[in-house]
């Protein structure tokens, strides 16, 4: 007994016994080794990074950089709120408060002495970004590339902050 | 003239040596960027150009990996295993005539290292030692997955060569000779056998697709089910001799086929072009066309593993049974036949 459709879309497939051809098997090789032999000469699919790069989407989450206002101050206030969002405990900070004549340097009164991030650790979710008050981090760099030992992917601020808008005017106009 | 046919046999038998350890190690190479060609990507390019050194670094890795005898194991059949398995497969490329004689330095050079009487028989032989190398690696192992593998093998070859020798035995009909020089000799220009044994060529390429364990008739080495089978337990060195074993395996049952079926070093217009190029770089070319086919038929042997599935086990035997071995048989009545009613007309 069938039992009714519920969703009237099923059909029931016939499973006629293989006839002669079927069953020798070769017929279908060789229809199979037709369609492989023509993906020789198929354009292929491979991108050859890190020559070639994928294109990234909109909003694509790379490396993190630590970012600068309009005057070239670091922004980060060191208020942890990046480390603590963190779900896998990837950035650890020191603080230290900003002294007379470092005003043009940090922005607030306090700032990020040490900034770490394990690029290991770190899954890349965006959280720290979404949780900084003083939109200081944004995961907006290229990917993260590949080292030997461990320790080397702890990144510091000399990788992590922006370079200072002088030197990456002079880097744009030793460019152009 | 004793020393001197010594000294020959030598240079002949290194020559092959190194030949077909280096055509067994870029089969690796090929295998791996037919299958990328196959699947519309560009395979192994980054060691040296077009990735040529990738055999070099895949048997520098294979050299320093740990070595993993199982406690449980026997272990000096478990070393036995791979090296029989070496060992053997290259025993066949010694009476696989590669080209005409060739005059060298004012004398006949064979290029075959021995020509002996019965070599179809002696090839069948050592291609059948060929399994006690997985048989005993498989069971020295003491891991199921191994010693299922290793059955299966063992009852796969058994059933393939019986295929085979019968598909072999209509191909002596015509020839009415077991050696392969005499083999190849006859099928000079175009009189390959193919063209009188279409069928018994099918049946003999299909079983030797079995014999040399290649997909679809991989089920001794099955990553899927046996986690690779018999050599599951292998690592480092001795898992390399059994993979090498399979690829000059390929290359020696490649080089049969050319012979036994395409004419070997034969070719249509070869007469004009010896007369034209002298008896020494007339079989040169002769040479050429032999590893032309030999390539070609290797390419084969992996389009074809890049392209169908496995054979499930129960497939694999009725295939064998109750398909190859009734075609082989009336492939031989026919053949028969055909013969007598000729040579009566
Ligand atoms: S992206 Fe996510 S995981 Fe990485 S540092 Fe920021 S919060 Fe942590
Ligand atoms: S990056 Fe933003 S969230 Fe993290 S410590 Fe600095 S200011 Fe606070």
């Amino acid at each position: 007994m069938l039992m009714e459709s519920l969703s009237g879309r099923r059909k029931v497939l016939e499973q006629k016994p293989m006839n002669f051809w079927e069953r020798i098997y070769l017929p279908a090789i060789f229809k199979g080794m037709g369609i492989t032999f023509m993906h020789m000469f198929k354009k292929k699919e491979t991108i050859r990074y890190p020559e070639e790069e994928r294109e990234f989407s909109e909003n694509w989450r790379g490396m993190h950089s630590l970012k600068r206002d309009e005057d070239g101050r670091e922004r980060c206030t060191a208020c942890g709120l990046c480390a603590l969002s963190c779900p896998a405990e990837a950035i650890t900070m020191i603080s230290a408060e900003r002294e007379k004549g470092e005003e043009h340097l940090y922005r607030e009164e306090k700032y990020a002495a040490v900034y770490e991030i394990n690029m290991l650790r770190c899954i890349f979710c965006g959280l720290c970004e979404e949780a900084c008050p003083k939109e200081a981090i944004y995961l907006d760099g290229p990917i993260v590339p590949a080292d030997y030992l461990r320790k080397d992917f702890i990144y510091g601020k000399d990788k992590l902050v922006e370079m200072p808008i002088d030197e990456l005017e002079a880097l744009k106009g030793a460019k152009v | 003239m004793e020393l001197a046919f010594l000294f020959e046999k030598l240079i002949l038998v290194t020559v092959l040596f190194v030949l077909t350890l280096s055509i067994a190690a870029y089969s690796t190479w090929l295998e791996r960027k037919v299958a990328a060609w196959l699947q519309d990507r560009v395979g192994p390019n980054r060691a040296g150009i077009f990735g040529l050194l990738q055999p070099l670094a895949d048997g520098g890795k294979m050299f320093f990996k740990e070595e993993i005898i199982p406690s449980g194991s026997n272990k000096w059949l478990f070393i036995a295993g791979p090296s029989l398995a070496l060992l053997v497969s290259f025993l066949g490329t010694a009476v696989i005539p590669f080209g005409q004689n060739i005059e060298l330095f004012g004398k006949t050079v064979p290029l075959q290292v021995t020509d002996i009487n019965v070599g179809i028989l002696y090839i069948f032989g050592v291609v059948s030692l060929g399994v006690y190398g997985i048989m005993i690696g498989g069971w020295a192992s003491n891991n199921k997955y191994s010693l299922m593998g290793a059955v299966r093998g063992a009852s796969q070859n058994i059933s393939y060569e019986i295929a085979m020798g019968l598909s072999i035995i209509a191909l002596l009909l015509v020839t009415n000779t077991l050696s392969f020089k005499e083999i190849a000799e006859q099928q000079h220009s175009w009189h390959w056998n193919v063209i009188y044994q279409p069928l018994g060529f099918l049946i003999f390429i299909i079983c030797a697709f079995a014999e040399t364990n290649r997909v679809p008739f991989d089920l001794p080495e099955c990553e899927t089910e046996l986690i690779g089978g018999y050599n599951t337990e292998y690592s480092a060195f001795k898992m390399g001799a059994y993979m090498f074993a399979e690829y000059i395996n390929m290359f020696v049952s490649s080089a049969v086929m050319a012979v036994l079926y395409f004419g070997g070093y034969n070719y249509p217009g070869m007469d004009a072009v010896n007369s034209l190029l002298g008896p020494t770089w007339g079989p040169v070319i002769g040479v050429a066309v032999m590893f032309i086919k030999i390539i070609a038929f290797i390419f084969f042997f992996m389009w074809v593993r890049w392209t169908i599935p496995r054979f499930r086990y129960d497939q694999l035997m009725d295939l064998g049974w109750k398909i190859l071995i009734p075609l082989a048989i009336a492939n031989i009545v026919i053949t028969a036949i055909v013969i007598t009613v000729v040579d009566k007309l």
